[in-house]
């Protein structure tokens, strides 16, 4: 992974000692509240319901193992003693004080970590593929690039109080596992006719109020105008996006206005002075950026030894070879597997891990890892680099520790925003809701009978839950005061993108659980043969499933 | 005379502010762009633009004037930090002046995009506000003060 220079920590450093000051200043009264709060939120600081929220930054989702010792030992000395992965792969605490933040962000550059740009109308941080560098359908690493994005982005002076915030997600795969679609701006490595590998670039996609797919702007870009590209986009939208109305101030809303035409003509009005500039990229600057991403000291592995070895412990313990098909998968090199942890086991908020289970999480991937973790969107936990023949005793250990759950993909593995318990945005809680539904679900083998199957919760239309792009979606809404729960079906956030189609009126929180049963249960009885959720969705239309969820009062 | 912070330094602002209701603004007063733009002679001249007005109309007349000052009348706007870039890199060379009601937790950036002078809202205690211009010795992309990116100059 990317390891820091001594410029990097000088910037890092930089950053928390004006974020002390500017802390001291308004504790002290020289700022108010209303100048704090870009300050603050710039640094991931939220002033939430019931405590301060504090979002550290994990670039790309990729952390190594004394920075998850160091994020146990903080959440035990500033916080409860737990933390929580986001749908942007970052980590949360959620009740540290507003006095010992700095202490916090002087703590976490002693492992290359900080919250910057977190939050706020900013460049946020960029997220990408969860299996980078490991997956079977690669055609390049993103995470180079990524890298590239994150020093680009990091304190850029032009970029920094844009009308809204801004996501950037990169993908390198045929498969997009980071949603590139439902990002401001969205890259995917591609091939040209030549097999020579640039940039794909997508525009205005995004979730929140008013969902949308992203436009190609650039059907191939040379590797080396990254930067300049994207400043080009930047420019644009930051001097003609909205300002008057934050639920209009998306770049996806200025794209739609303009149309994307005349929005590809003003960006490369643009980039014809920025083009060949300075933040053209070097051969070198990607060399360097690659050299951090090489391949760990992989063994070359007899996978047929250690497959049968693997076979005979399946054998011998079937909740085992259960936890190996629901929550592995394969690794582009023989031998080698990669494994998922669901933080989704029932009675625990999805995404919430605790200080123990992130040191032993550093201990796995010391022992069968390189050291080396990862986050994902859907909030779970991946060690990328098993090898076969050590899963048995890792499973052993993720079994004790309550990170075994074998749900990866399926129905409970929900992702879902911490909803009105936590967020002070919220219309309506979503914690409950999850539980209610991964305790009605609670039979293994009904979950594994519906297949592969997304269910996403937000408890606000800013959709940090992506309840559009859930297959069911569920979001909590207002009525006089009162919670009530929306349902959506039909969204999917691969390359074949969809939004979520609204289902109808919305019901209260206790008759949920009774919605989903339905709607599954009529995909059941609908499905031909092994046809998935979303296909046959697709093939029958909403009405079926609204006529049933509908049928009689509850 | 309002003070300001010109090159690092605490300076009086010799510049008549600007008058919107003036027909012929004189010499050495600050021009609204309407008021620019009906100048005769532009040599010498001052123009203040406000969020929405990009400065593009400038880009012909960029080296005859010699004050172009930003607006931002409310500091979460960040249009501005756009404009001076631009006004920079098709080569203005003035005295690049942020007015208003921005902050001084914004300088080093608004320094980064091209301006020297700061004419803050609250000058009560520009001294302070001179501190923050410090906040920040390394930075990774390239800008005005610094057009090279860090990776082009890392050792």
């Amino acid at each position: 992974m990317y390891v820091y220079d001594q410029h990097d920590q000088k910037i890092i450093d930089e950053r928390v000692a004006q974020f002390r000051d500017q802390t001291t200043r308004f504790l002290a009264g020289e700022i108010t509240d209303g100048e704090f709060l870009p300050l603050r939120l710039q640094n991931g600081l939220y002033l939430q319901r019931l405590a301060p929220m504090l979002r550290i930054a994990v670039p790309y989702g990729l952390m190594n193992s004394s920075q998850l010792r160091k994020l146990a030992d903080i959440s035990r000395t500033y916080d409860k003693g737990y933390v929580h992965i986001s749908t942007r792969q970052n980590v949360q605490l959620n009740w540290p004080l507003l006095e010992e933040v700095p202490d916090i962000l002087a703590e976490l550059s002693t492992v290359q970590m900080h919250a910057i740009q977190t939050s706020g109308n900013c460049i946020r941080n960029t997220t990408t593929d969860q299996f980078a560098g490991v997956a079977s359908d690669e055609l390049e690493d993103p995470r180079p690039y990524c890298e590239i994005i994150r020093q680009w982005s990091t304190l850029h002076p032009e970029f920094a109080f844009l009308p809204r915030k801004f996501k950037i997600a990169v993908c390198g795969s045929t498969q997009d596992r980071a949603a590139i679609h439902y990002h401001d701006i969205g890259i995917e490595l591609v091939a040209d006719d030549d097999g020579e590998i640039g940039l794909k670039i997508l525009v205005g996609g995004g979730l929140g109020r008013t969902p949308a797919i992203g436009s190609v702007i650039c059907e191939w870009l040379d590797k080396k105008h990254l930067l300049t590209y994207l400043e080009a986009v930047l420019r644009v939208y930051n001097q003609h996006g909205r300002r008057d109305n934050k639920y209009k101030a998306r770049i996806k809303i200025l794209v739609r206005a303009m149309g994307i035409d005349a929005f590809r003509e003003a960006v490369e009005q643009q980039w014809t002075a920025l083009k060949d500039g300075p933040s053209t990229l070097t051969e070198e600057e990607i060399i360097r950026a690659r050299s951090f991403f090489r391949d760990p000291s992989y063994l070359a592995l007899d996978s047929t030894l250690a497959m049968f070895d693997l076979e005979q412990d399946c054998t011998r313990d079937p909740i085992f070879a259960n936890w190996i098909t629901r929550n592995t998968q394969d690794h582009r090199l023989p031998g080698y597997r990669i494994v998922t942890l669901s933080l989704k086991a029932t009675g625990f908020a999805p995404g919430d891990i605790t200080a123990e289970q992130l040191e032993l999480l550093a201990e796995l991937s010391d022992l069968y890892s390189f050291g080396e973790i990862r986050s994902t969107h859907q909030q779970n936990m991946v060690l990328g680099d098993v090898q076969v023949s050590a899963l048995y005793a890792l499973w052993q250990r993720l079994q004790v520790a309550g990170l075994a759950t074998p749900n990866i993909g399926y129905l409970t593995d929900i992702i879902c925003c911490p909803g009105g318990d936590y967020c002070s945005l919220a219309n309506a809680k979503s914690l409950p809701i999850a539980e209610a539904i991964q305790t009605r679900f609670d039979d293994l083998d009904y979950v594994y009978d519906l297949g592969p199957l997304e269910l996403n919760i937000s408890g606000c239309m800013n959709a940090c839950g992506h309840h559009h792009v859930g297959q069911i979606g569920i979001l909590g809404v207002d009525k006089k005061g009162q919670e009530f729960y929306q349902i959506c079906l039909g969204g999917n956030q691969a390359k074949d993108a969809s939004i979520g189609k609204i289902l109808g009126p919305s019901f209260k929180q206790k008759d949920v659980p009774e919605v989903i049963d339905r709607i599954l249960s009529t995909y059941v009885t609908l499905r031909e043969e092994d046809e998935s959720f979303l296909d046959t969705y697709r093939r029958v239309g909403i009405h079926p499933f609204k006529e049933r969820a509908y049928a009689q009062a509850y | 005379m309002r003070r300001l912070i010109k090159h690092g330094n605490i300076i009086d602002d010799t510049w008549q502010p600007l008058d919107p209701d003036c027909s012929v603004p004189e010499h050495g007063q600050i021009c609204s762009l309407e008021q620019w733009q009906d100048l005769a002679d532009k040599e010498g001249s001052a123009v203040q633009l406000e969020p929405g007005q990009e400065p593009t109309p400038l880009f012909d007349a960029l080296e005859k004037i010699d004050l172009l000052v930003i607006n931002f009348p409310v500091f979460t706007d960040g249009r501005g930090f756009s404009y001076a870039r631009d006004a920079r890199e098709h080569g203005y060379q003035g005295e690049l002046r942020a007015s208003g009601h921005f902050i001084r937790d914004q300088l080093t950036y608004l320094q980064r995009c091209g301006f020297d002078a700061f004419q803050m809202a609250d000058d009560s205690d520009l001294n302070a506000a001179l501190t923050s211009l410090r906040d920040f010795t390394e930075h990774y992309q390239a800008a005005i003060d610094q057009p090279l990116p860090l990776f082009r100059r890392r050792s």
